[in-house]
């Protein structure tokens, strides 16, 4: 049914699309005071006739040949995402958005956002439904075309979950002064289970935890998990957003009896990204997660882990290349770190490995905006548990990803 | 045109990285460096068979699979890391209540292994009071084990001496145990009323790499087999009260999968045997009388598996239990295994292992962290060699331990 689905509205686009004057293009703003927070609904849509709905999405793909000590398993062709938002302005001040996610072809279906905002006051928004938790900056801003890069940070994705969304309510607001705009969020939602601990990756994840297939009715934990975020941006010189997420995430209680304590996932995380010069971008974002895991497994799975990425990316060439007007080359490179597993072993007071040290140099080319062709080399470093020789992983990923 | 040339040159580019990307993988680990890979000769289907096995040792038990509900670890791979001896973090400890002759393993109160970890919504067991005897055993490496499965007992039997009729110090005897339900006896196998000869654990307790692997699947992991079907549970909370995943939690052939695994592990193999000072090292291995008991040469008899039939193997061990004296007595004894007699562990891949286990801990429970430190320890029956060594110069001393980091 879902395929039905999915061909019919890629069937109507088709349709649609020859009568380009009946399809308007609203693209996205690209002005200055954007934030991570307004990534969500600054999105080229398309909008079909007098239709209230606008729809929009994109897809990235690509192919990779990459080798752990010399070992590799050969080239890989990669369909990794497929998105559709549909949008709509119900009336002037409520709005209505949603994300259906179709992730390594139809392996993963996941609706991703759905929420109305009511505004109230430009401070003072309404949000509900299942909600993007504001942890960090890529979950809120993750969309494939905004980045030259093919894998995702693997701090923002095995340090923090993203992308991470819940059902549950929460305000936003925004607030602008001078050159400044200062935004802040703060939400109300379902959270993590059991398999933070309880999971095939061997380590504590709150990934592993989101994938509570209950979560959208109940909460596991029968208590709520708070997001929220406080992002400051400056024209001239970028943004910083500090944004924190905690809750209980175990069965601590069944049929009103006291299994079990309550434990408490926390995660912190500081992300910035400026234009230096007008034209060097650098992003990046430092992420902190602590949980409370039962004592007895706390060592060999980790209480608190850390991790970071920072991405430069560098223009090398604007203007015309093969007849597309506003076509780009950019340089790109991201460093990037995380350890699942911060202390020391108690029997020895070595240190606890388990982490991952990656550098991605890269090359993209942009025919327009909402396009982009990437080609990275990835190398990373990864130890076990005890620190033994890091196994070495490299290779070269080529792809794309646009909006349509 | 000055395009056109600029595309055609950026594809040509793009053309030869690709084309290049072996180039740019990281340079392969030598096989001489890692505890990994299969032994010489196996089919394309046998080393397939591997693959699987493989898997199955480095899965990951969840508390949806079976894991616990009380349990040591969650999977085998995390106490044999890269195939390698375990780590401090990872010792099991083992309990007894040993009154003179009489040894309770304590069964009706979790024993004879304590399992200190638990899945959600559980408790994880403790110590039971009555315990007297608390043992700490650390994993040890399985490479090679096939080799050692595939001994004919007439080749252990071949260096008892129980009672030291050559005069040389050392009485090596074979511990012999009772079989388990599901031991089904070869041609390599001798009866000794009933009971066979124990040639893996540390006390040389079980007779098969099945035997181990059945018992550490439910007493590391807490998962049932059809050669185990009861499953784990904390004594406190009452028989029955076990994790609530229909038993046996993995398949008959789950477990051989695992045990072929380690039958077609490859021995460790040997670095620099032809460097001065191994060469060197080697002979006072010998002239010091180490290799009394640390026997560097076996030949496997016959096997189902044709790539470890009449194989010529180095494991530097008899396999025989020998009394180690009183610092390395653990108060615990196993089957016939007196609590300060140990199975001579095998040396081959020792230079391996502080680059597998995260540092170097070596004996049973990892409590020696360097070469001297290790022979240090060996008192009783080895109490002569262990002096032979402290008697040579520091360059030979040197040379001895640059031998044994070459197995």
């Amino acid at each position: 049914m879902r395929y039905i689905f999915v061909l019919f509205i890629l069937f109507s686009l088709g349709l649609q699309a020859q009568d380009s004057a009946f399809i308007k293009r609203i693209p996205r703003d690209t002005s200055a005071m954007v934030m991570n927070s307004d990534a969500i609904f600054n999105r080229p849509f398309l909008v079909i006739g007098k239709s209230p709905i606008a729809i929009g999405g994109y897809l990235e793909a690509n192919t990779q040949y990459m080798g752990t000590d010399g070992v590799s398993d050969g080239f890989s062709f990669q369909f990794r995402r497929f998105t559709l938002f549909f949008s709509s302005t119900i009336s002037k001040r409520i709005k209505f958005l949603s994300e259906i996610e179709f992730e390594d072809g139809t392996k993963e279906i996941n609706l991703e956002y759905a929420a109305m905002d009511l505004e109230l006051h430009p401070m003072l928004n309404l949000r509900g439904g299942i909600v993007m938790n504001p942890i960090g900056a890529f979950n809120q801003n993750h969309d494939g075309p905004r980045w030259e890069f093919i894998d995702r940070p693997l701090s923002a994705t095995t340090i923090l979950p993203a992308t991470l969304s819940n059902v549950g309510f929460g305000l936003h607001g925004k607030v602008f002064a001078h050159n400044m705009s200062l935004a802040y969020e703060l939400y109300f939602t379902n959270g993590f289970d059991g398999k933070i601990i309880d999971n095939a990756d061997n380590r504590t994840s709150l990934a592993a935890g989101k994938s509570n297939a209950e979560k959208f009715e109940e909460s596991n934990s029968g208590l709520p998990m708070t997001t929220a975020k406080i992002a400051l941006k400056h024209r001239k010189i970028g943004e910083i957003g500090l944004s924190t997420m905690f809750g209980v995430y175990n069965k601590w209680k069944m049929d009103g009896v006291v299994v079990d304590a309550q434990r408490w996932a926390n995660a912190f995380a500081v992300d910035f990204n400026t234009t230096i010069a007008n034209q060097t971008v650098v992003n990046g974002e430092v992420d902190m997660v602590s949980v409370n895991v039962p004592s007895g497994i706390a060592q060999q799975f980790g209480k608190q882990q850390m991790g970071f990425y920072v991405d430069v990316v560098q223009p090398l060439y604007k203007g015309s290349i093969l007849k597309f007007e506003k076509a780009k080359i950019n340089a790109c490179f991201r460093f990037e770190y995380v350890d699942y597993n911060l202390g020391k072993f108690t029997q020895t007071n070595g240190n606890i490995g388990d982490d991952i040290l990656a550098i991605v140099p890269g090359v993209s080319f942009r025919p327009s905006a909402q396009t982009v062709l990437r080609l990275n080399y990835r190398y990373h470093w990864q130890h076990d548990l005890l620190i033994n020789p890091a196994s070495q992983t490299s290779g070269l990923q080529f792809g794309f990803s646009t909006y349509f | 045109m000055k395009k056109k040339s600029s595309v055609i040159l950026a594809i040509l580019i793009l053309v030869t990285v690709l084309v290049s990307c072996e180039k740019l993988l990281p340079t392969p680990v030598k096989d001489e460096d890692v505890l990994a890979g299969t032994i010489p000769g196996l089919t394309m289907q046998q080393e397939k068979l591997h693959l699987i096995g493989d898997a199955a040792f480095a899965k990951i038990f969840t508390t949806e699979e079976g894991l616990g509900p009380v349990f040591v670890q969650n999977s085998c791979s995390n106490c044999h890391t890269g195939n390698g001896k375990g780590h401090p973090s990872n010792v099991v400890t083992r309990f007894a209540l040993v009154n003179g002759p009489s040894v309770d393993y304590l069964i009706a109160k979790g024993g004879p292994q304590l399992q200190q970890h638990c899945i959600n919504d559980y408790s994880a067991e403790d110590l039971p009071s009555e315990a007297n005897v608390f043992t700490k055993r650390m994993a040890p490496a399985i490479m090679g084990l096939g080799y050692i499965a595939a001994l004919n007992d007439l080749s252990i039997l071949a260096n008892v001496d129980s009672t030291d009729l050559n005069a040389d110090g050392i009485s090596g005897r074979v511990n012999y145990v009772n079989p388990t339900s599901f031991f089904l006896p070869q041609s390599i196998h001798v009866s000794n009323n009933g009971q066979y000869i124990g040639r893996f654990g540390k006390k040389a307790e079980k007779v098969t790499i099945q035997d181990q692997v059945v018992f550490a699947l439910k007493q590391d992991i807490g998962i049932t087999s059809d050669f185990d079907m009861v499953d784990l549970y904390n004594y406190k909370l009452g028989v029955y009260t076990g994790d609530l995943i229909p038993d046996p939690e993995v398949s008959v052939d789950f477990v051989n999968s695992l045990v072929f695994y380690m039958r077609t592990l490859k021995a460790p193999p040997r670095r620099d045997a032809e460097d001065a000072d191994v060469v060197a090292g080697e002979k006072l291995f010998t002239q010091i009388g180490c290799v009394s008991c640390h026997v560097s040469t076996f030949t496997t008899a016959e096997s189902d598996i044709a790539a470890l039939s009449n194989q010529t193997f180095y494991p530097y061990s008899d396999f025989l239990l020998h009394d180690m004296g009183t610092a390395l007595d653990d108060k615990y004894p196993e089957g016939s295994a007196a609590s300060n007699e140990w199975r001579t562990p095998p040396l081959w891949g020792l230079g391996l292992a502080e680059e597998s286990q995260g540092g170097l801990f070596l004996m049973h429970d990892g409590r020696a962290t360097s070469f001297e430190n290790a022979i240090s320890l060996h008192s009783g029956e080895a109490a002569s060699r262990r002096a032979a060594f402290i008697a040579l110069s520091d360059a030979e001393k040197a040379q001895l331990i640059k031998f044994l980091k070459s197995l």
